[in-house]
């Protein structure tokens, strides 16, 4: 991901959005990015305070001009509520990684758990030879922590995609 | 709301839901999963079924009915290939921003995800051509989603909308009150009040930007070489005569895309004809020079800017456009508003401090060619003379309709379109076989009026089939082709870019299209002289109340090109072709 903001000259924006909950917004939804030329990141869904309402984190490599055009397309369908993109510095965002590592003996066990606990991750699951963590972060956090179980062994990894929200004002 | 509630089964509340609509005329085709609308159908003879040969001819009729009444259109079709016979129609209308509402049935619902007879996911299919689409799996929600999409059809930039009801909501019984668009568009707790209440642009107009009206007035103001771009904006917002109150007081000359035909006068001394591709020399080199560029409900298509990067590059741009969406998206804008344009013509015309004089400005656009000459050519039968026969012995306020190709640009290129929806032509999707269908459509709704509809020997061939549509509904509609035994406009770029090398567009193979008509049982004629002609479209005229059509043969040379050119993506005024 790091690699393609560098060689595209692209930023990442975050897109929040509320459509109708109902079958098929999300293949709408999806369909709009594909056939206007966008790539999905990440994208993360459920209701809001409101079930009838799904709400939707996507984010995407994108420039200025062309995310303007994008909100402007989103908004033409008919169950979109809302589109707003964060502003960045008031975002926050969080996605939730389960990632399940090998650790076959004592010390890799005790290092992997150290680990973890740095980036306030939990131990979820143990056997002999793995450990299944969870860590809640943005991507550079989750990322972080990837890169450093690496060399244990991963042996699955899952991600939630980024859900974000503005902070309160003050 | 009435209080007159009835216990209907699915098939009657869709068609009380029409009629709720206003509509009278449906174009369709009947099949197994649509059999109980059809059924209901039968009992219902105010609304007038007009059964066409194929579904494809239906969906362009009920698009060509739109587009000359400037109501809704209404398109009926089953399950499967019934529905899938539709997509080139729904297209179409979608590309070119025209209100049809698309009815197709599926299989019943416990069907649904089997691959049952006849099923298709069809609001999948058409997703990416519709404004919206909707399943109907309960009867529950079946008059609200009928109203809903002819909300959304007609409102905001009008478009197509396709409804798929599974064949069980058209037997199941409910409770039915009747609605009225009116208070439908009022009523509280439906989807149309959150659409209307965010003012979402499938409905809503958005609150036009004042201060950006001002400051169009000052650049107006401040231009002495302004250009105004009518495009089919204009049309779809009834804003023609505030177009032309504008294009007066600017004293500007006007240039029209080949969808905003009809909305400004084509006798008009400010109009420069098309731009574009071939576009006239006067609009791709007023294009070229002007320091103001004011295109109306136009979105800048790549056969209108051609290289985006030195269109129009001494202008400020303004763009006025009702879609959000279209602002920057082909071209930069300097300055843009988004709403209604004909509310937005009325706001600028109330601000305008003075009325303009450009006399050496105009005198410069109007040094170059407005009209291309062709020539006449000894012997044969040009282009040029058959419009012109046509244009001279048809009502003025004939409705064109047309196919896709060369005889499409001749046509636009060589009419003086008086009035918004005069013209029918698929503009953005390019759709050889549209114009027998919209000519269906078009006289259909205006039976008073003469319909011509000009084809080229390919489009024609697509669906000739409607011919026995014309017959059966007595529709006069009068089919010029313009038969050059080839794929004209293809065959014109081989010409000029691919060294003559003509690989599959001489079409030199049957029918006899006047004996084809014979056999449909409308006129036929075949034509090579343009005295022929004449006397030809003369007896159409005078035969027009017999409600037989007429499809005229008219043998032209096929190296006749359309002129001028400018090649794709290079800059508007490098035309290739004078
Ligand atoms: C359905 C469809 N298929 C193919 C094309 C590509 N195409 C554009 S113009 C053209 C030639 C049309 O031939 P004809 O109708 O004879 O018109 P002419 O150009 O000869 O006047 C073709 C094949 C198209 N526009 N639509
Ligand atoms: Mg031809």
């Amino acid at each position: 991901m790091q690699a393609k903001e560098n060689n595209q000259n692209l930023k990442r924006y975050t897109i929040v959005t509320a459509m109708d909950n109902e079958a098929g917004v999300l293949s709408q939804l999806a369909h709009l990015f594909s056939r206007k030329g966008y790539n999905i990141e990440t994208i993360a869904a459920g209701w809001t305070v409101d079930q009838n309402v799904t709400r939707f984190t996507i984010e995407i490599f994108s420039d200025d001009e062309r995310i303007k055009l994008l909100c402007a397309q989103l908004r033409k369908l008919v169950p979109i509520h809302y589109v707003e993109i964060l502003d960045p510095s008031k975002a926050i965002r969080r996605e939730l990684m389960l990632v399940r590592v090998h650790a076959a003996d004592k010390a890799a066990r005790n290092e992997i758990i150290q680990i973890a606990n740095i980036f306030r991750g939990s131990v979820i699951d143990i056997t002999p030879d793995s450990l299944t963590i969870s860590v809640t972060g943005d991507d550079q956090k989750t990322q972080a922590f990837e890169t450093l179980l690496k060399e244990f062994g991963i042996i699955e990894l899952a991600r939630t995609g980024i859900v974000a929200i503005e902070r309160g004002e003050m | 709301m009435s209080n007159t509630s009835r216990k209907l089964n699915g098939s009657e509340i869709l068609i009380q839901c029409l009629i709720e609509q206003g509509v009278d005329t449906v174009f369709g085709y009947p099949g197994g999963a649509i059999l109980n609308v059809y059924d209901k159908l039968y009992d219902h003879k105010e609304i007038k079924h007009i059964l066409t040969a194929h579904e494809q001819g239906a969906s362009h009729a009920a698009d060509g009915y739109a587009r000359s009444t400037g109501k809704v259109g209404v398109c009926l079709a089953t399950s499967g290939p019934g529905s899938t016979n539709l997509t080139t129609g729904v297209a179409t209308a979608y590309m070119d921003s025209s209100p049809v509402v698309f009815i197709t049935c599926n299989v019943n619902s416990d069907l649904i995800g089997r691959d049952a007879f006849q099923e298709v996911d069809i609001t999948g299919v058409t997703l990416p051509i519709t404004k919206s689409s909707y399943i109907v799996s309960r009867v529950e929600n079946l008059a609200d989603t009928v109203r809903e999409a002819f909300a959304i059809a007609r409102s905001g930039r009008p478009g197509p909308v396709l409804i798929d009801i599974q064949k069980n909501a058209t037997a199941s019984e409910c409770e039915y009150y009747p609605v009225t668009p009116e208070e439908y568009f009022m009523s509280t707790g439906t989807r149309i009040e959150r659409l209307k209440n965010t003012h979402h642009p499938s409905v809503g107009y958005p609150d036009i930007n004042l201060e950006a009206i001002d400051e169009l007035a000052e650049l107006i103001d401040k231009s002495e070489k302004p250009l105004l771009i009518c495009g089919g904006g204009v049309v779809r917002a009834k804003a023609s005569q505030e177009f032309r109150t504008l294009a007066a007081r600017m004293d500007s000359p006007v240039a029209i895309t080949v969808m905003g035909g009809g909305a400004f006068p084509g006798d008009s001394p400010l109009k420069t004809g098309m731009i574009g591709m071939h576009g006239s020399q006067a609009s791709n080199m007023a294009c070229d020079a002007c320091d103001l560029l004011l295109a109306v409900g136009c979105r800048f298509s790549d056969r209108v800017t051609l290289n985006p990067a030195g269109f129009a590059k001494n202008a400020k741009i303004v763009h006025i456009d009702i879609d959000a969406s279209e602002i920057n998206k082909n071209v930069m804008t300097d300055l843009h508003i988004i709403g209604d344009a004909k509310k937005i013509l009325n706001l600028l015309l109330a601000k305008l401090k003075h009325d303009k004089k450009n006399d050496a400005w105009k005198n410069y656009v109007f040094s170059f060619k407005r009209e291309t000459e062709y020539d006449d050519v000894e012997g044969t039968l040009t282009p040029k003379e058959v419009l012109s026969a046509a244009a001279e012995i048809l009502p003025q306020d004939t409705i064109v309709t047309t196919d896709v190709g060369q005889h499409q640009m001749w046509a636009i290129q060589h009419f003086k379109f008086d009035y918004p929806g005069q013209l029918i032509t698929s503009g953005g999707f390019g759709t050889m076989g549209f114009g027998l269908g919209a000519a269906i459509g078009a006289q259909a709704g205006n039976p008073e009026k003469t319909v011509l509809h000009v084809t080229g020997d390919g489009s024609f061939r697509m669906n000739c089939n409607e011919l026995c549509t014309e017959e059966f509904y007595k529709l006069p509609i009068i089919t010029l082709i313009f038969n050059n035994s080839a794929l004209g406009m293809v065959r014109q770029w081989q010409h000029l870019i691919y060294n003559e090398r003509y690989s599959q567009t001489t079409l030199d193979r049957g029918p006899d299209f006047a004996k084809l008509a014979e056999a449909y049982g409308v006129h036929g004629r075949r034509v090579t002289d343009v005295a022929t002609l004449r006397d030809v479209l003369k007896e159409a005229v005078a035969s027009r109340s017999d409600g037989k059509g007429w499809v005229i043969d008219c043998r032209i040379d096929m190296d006749e090109m359309v002129r001028p050119m400018v090649g794709g993506n290079s800059f508007i005024a490098n035309f290739m072709l004078d």
